[in-house]
């Protein structure tokens, strides 16, 4: 049975899911005692209105993307990667390897260099989980949860008793040398007479991300590779009669996810911090979930998306800094957002298709 | 080591064991019902600050506890209705909820208490106070001589010490804990009710065949469950700290999640696999302790990723098989 029209669930549902989270949202922050309206003006305020808050919000928005195709790919497998944290956290130990033994003469093979590490140590992190899902039947999701704890616990340990400097107190690693330091907005687009993105992080790696969605765009949906993983996702005993071999899609999906989450270190340990810190990841492995589930698993839905979350991350530290509503409000319209666009789907879908189902009879 | 520090850090190894035991019993009756939870770890925050802001106002640890249940059960209807009702997909719905619990904690925290997402520290009442047992040289007695407590302890014969300090001296949470794995086993073996319920997690078609609701079967278990993260949340924030602070819970919900895999979906299972993870615990807290018994130094990371590389372990079968029960994560579709 045709259900419902394509728009209605590329761009109806998302935006019904997305108003029903900040329909929340506003609830909490008038529980909370403030005002809501006053609240979404502040956050556009310091996230849009000036370019140093854009320079935040992409250099958010990077991280996002990263992650958000990193969940977006291995859901086209109809696996669920909830390790984006962890492989993100082993991809900046791949930066960090990178930048401090190698001898870069200038940034741009730096970055190269620096991607291909994180890449690499993000897939490793990946790799573990999908054979054991493949071969051995443990649940992936379990698996790659108790893995992001695993990362963090290694972490820990390299930074505090290997990679920090003799004498230093924090754990983190050295500074990066200076050839490696990444071109910022602020490098980029400041003129003479004008200086933009003042202070803000944003850098070289966002068109980085860019290049990533388009990547992704082309493997899913321009190659047989894509071609492969979508239909193992779509239906995995007629994907096994096509003659695709289910542990070969799982391994090379969870792969390539593991390597995107990874990638996202190149743009918080290369392009802001300099040097290996503890916590660089932030949670944004997590985000990436909002963010795939909001975009719609398609790389153009990911980056609207993860610009939505950029928004929403630098617009909620502005909140902290000049309202009483603390930063983890951002962590509830995530979790808002994740459970309308997630969980509560057939909320909204189911209704919708009722709804559009009538009107079809009516028509007819 | 002497058999005194053995039996602290067996002692500290209880404690810590008793929040892992409580979720891992929720998890298990929420899955053993065909309804995955990874969302204990937030329905556990939201207890635990929510038990000590009502503790905090009442000054009756109980009443917090009745709020912590309150709050932990609102969030496991919240994924009965995501897995059950719209049947949408349960381990989406367990993140939200652990970040829906992550996010509210704090905001509503510094909106009561302006204290930066903490509680202030809880006294007297308000706190779930260690229950000295029958014959056991407790505080009381100490008070008595007029001698340290430690000193009481260290004097009496080993019988004596194993009982003050390790049996002795908790408070009835951990008790009702360790009640609850027997309980447990009881409701989920020995009863018509559990017998569904494990069969609601195996073949709901075969359940709904025979006439019992699934919905309401899993809705059961998710609500039991919903009690259960309620209690250990009140028991982290009432009893073994005096107030909330910002994620405090700090990963047990995914510990018990492992130990809830590492006991194979079973009651008395659990109760090992959580005190032996509650030993990781204590051990994490102590590394001397091992330097000296086995004179070789470990990494407390290692201690702290221990519960989770076991998991791995035992999940990827190369030590006995972990097989959940069949219809896990499965939304049950009944046909028409």
């Amino acid at each position: 049975m045709d259900k419902m029209p394509k728009w209605a669930d590329i761009v109806l549902i998302p935006f019904i899911s997305l108003f029903l989270a900040a329909f929340f949202s506003a609830l909490v922050i008038l529980a909370i005692g403030e005002n809501p309206i006053a609240a979404l003006k502040l956050m556009v305020d310091g996230a849009l209105m000036r370019s140093a808050g854009w320079g935040y919000t992409l250099y958010y928005a990077t991280n996002f993307i990263f992650t958000g195709l990193a969940v977006s790919v291995a859901f086209h497998a109809r696996l669920f990667n909830i390790g984006g944290e962890g492989q993100a956290m082993l991809g900046g130990l791949g930066v960090a390897l990178a930048c401090l033994y190698i001898d870069w003469p200038h940034w741009s093979l730096a970055i190269l260099g620096a991607s291909v590490g994180a890449a690499c140590f993000g897939a490793l992190w990946a790799l573990i989980p999908a054979y054991l899902q493949a071969k051995r039947g443990s649940h992936i999701v379990i698996t790659t949860i108790m893995f992001n704890f695993i990362a963090a616990a290694i972490l820990n340990y390299v930074l505090v008793e290997l990679l920090r400097p003799v004498g230093a107190m924090d754990p983190a690693s050295a500074k990066f040398p200076e050839a490696v330091h990444l071109p910022t907005f602020q490098d980029m687009f400041s003129t003479e007479g004008s200086k933009l993105f003042r202070g803000a992080p944003a850098n070289v790696t966002f068109f980085l991300a860019l290049l990533a969605c388009l990547v992704v765009w082309v493997l899913i949906w321009k190659t047989r590779l894509g071609y492969e993983i979508r239909a193992f996702g779509e239906s995995e005993t007629a994907a096994k009669y096509a003659g695709i071999s289910p542990v070969r899609i799982t391994v090379i999906a969870m792969l390539i996810s593991g390597a995107l989450a990874g990638m996202m270190s190149v743009n918080t340990t290369m392009g802001e911090s300099e040097r290996l810190i503890l916590n660089s990841t932030e949670g944004a492995g997590f985000i990436g979930i909002a963010v795939a589930l909001m975009g719609r698993n398609h790389p153009f839905g990911v980056l609207l998306a993860a610009i939505l979350f950029g928004f929403l991350y630098q617009g909620g530290a502005e909140l902290a800094l000049w309202t009483s509503i603390p930063r983890e409000l951002i962590v509830v319209i995530q979790a808002l957002v994740i459970l309308f666009t997630g969980a509560l789907d057939n909320m909204v879908r189911e209704p919708l298709e009722k709804l559009f189902i009538a009107m079809r009879r009516r028509n007819a | 080591m002497d058999f005194l520090t053995l039996l602290q850090v067996l002692d500290t190894s209880v404690r810590l064991a008793t929040p892992l035991l409580l979720a891992c019993l929720a998890g298990l009756y929420s899955e053993r019902s065909g309804v995955v939870d990874i969302g204990l770890e937030g329905k556990m925050l939201a207890a635990a600050f929510f038990s000590a802001a009502v503790a905090f106002y009442s000054g009756n640890a109980w009443v917090g506890l009745l709020a912590g249940v309150g709050a932990s059960v609102a969030l496991a209807i919240v994924h009965g209705l995501a897995s059950i009702t719209f049947r949408g997909n349960q381990l989406i719905s367990g993140v939200a909820i652990n970040f829906l619990a992550a996010g509210m904690t704090v905001l509503v925290a510094q909106s009561w208490f302006r204290q930066g997402g903490r509680t202030p520290p809880l006294q007297g009442d308000a706190r779930f106070n260690p229950i000295e047992l029958p014959f056991a040289i407790g505080p009381s007695d100490a008070a008595a001589a007029d001698r340290p407590l430690s000193q009481l302890i260290a004097e009496a014969g080993p019988l004596q010490q194993f009982y003050s300090e390790l049996i002795s001296g908790h408070s009835s949470l951990v008790y009702l804990a360790l009640l609850t794995v027997p309980f447990t086993w009881w409701l989920l073996f020995r009863t018509r009710f559990g017998l569904r319920l494990r069969a609601v997690g195996e073949n709901p078609a075969a359940v709904d065949t025979a006439g019992v609701s699934v919905v309401w079967l899993r809705y059961a278990a998710v609500l039991l469950c919903g009690v259960l993260c309620g209690v250990a949340g009140a028991y982290l924030s009432s009893a073994l700290q005096a107030g909330f602070v910002k994620d405090m819970t700090a990963g047990r919900g995914f510990i018990a999640l492992a130990a809830l895999i590492f006991a194979k979906w079973r009651p008395v299972y659990a109760l090992g696999a959580c005190l032996l993870f509650g030993l990781f615990q204590a051990l994490e807290l102590r590394p001397d302790i091992i330097e000296n018994v086995i004179g070789l130094k470990v990494q407390v990371q290692l201690l702290g990723a221990l519960p989770y590389i076991l998991t791995v372990v035992i999940l990827a079968g190369f030590v006995g098989k972990a097989i959940p029960p069949k219809a896990s994560a499965q939304p049950y579709i009944k046909e028409r």
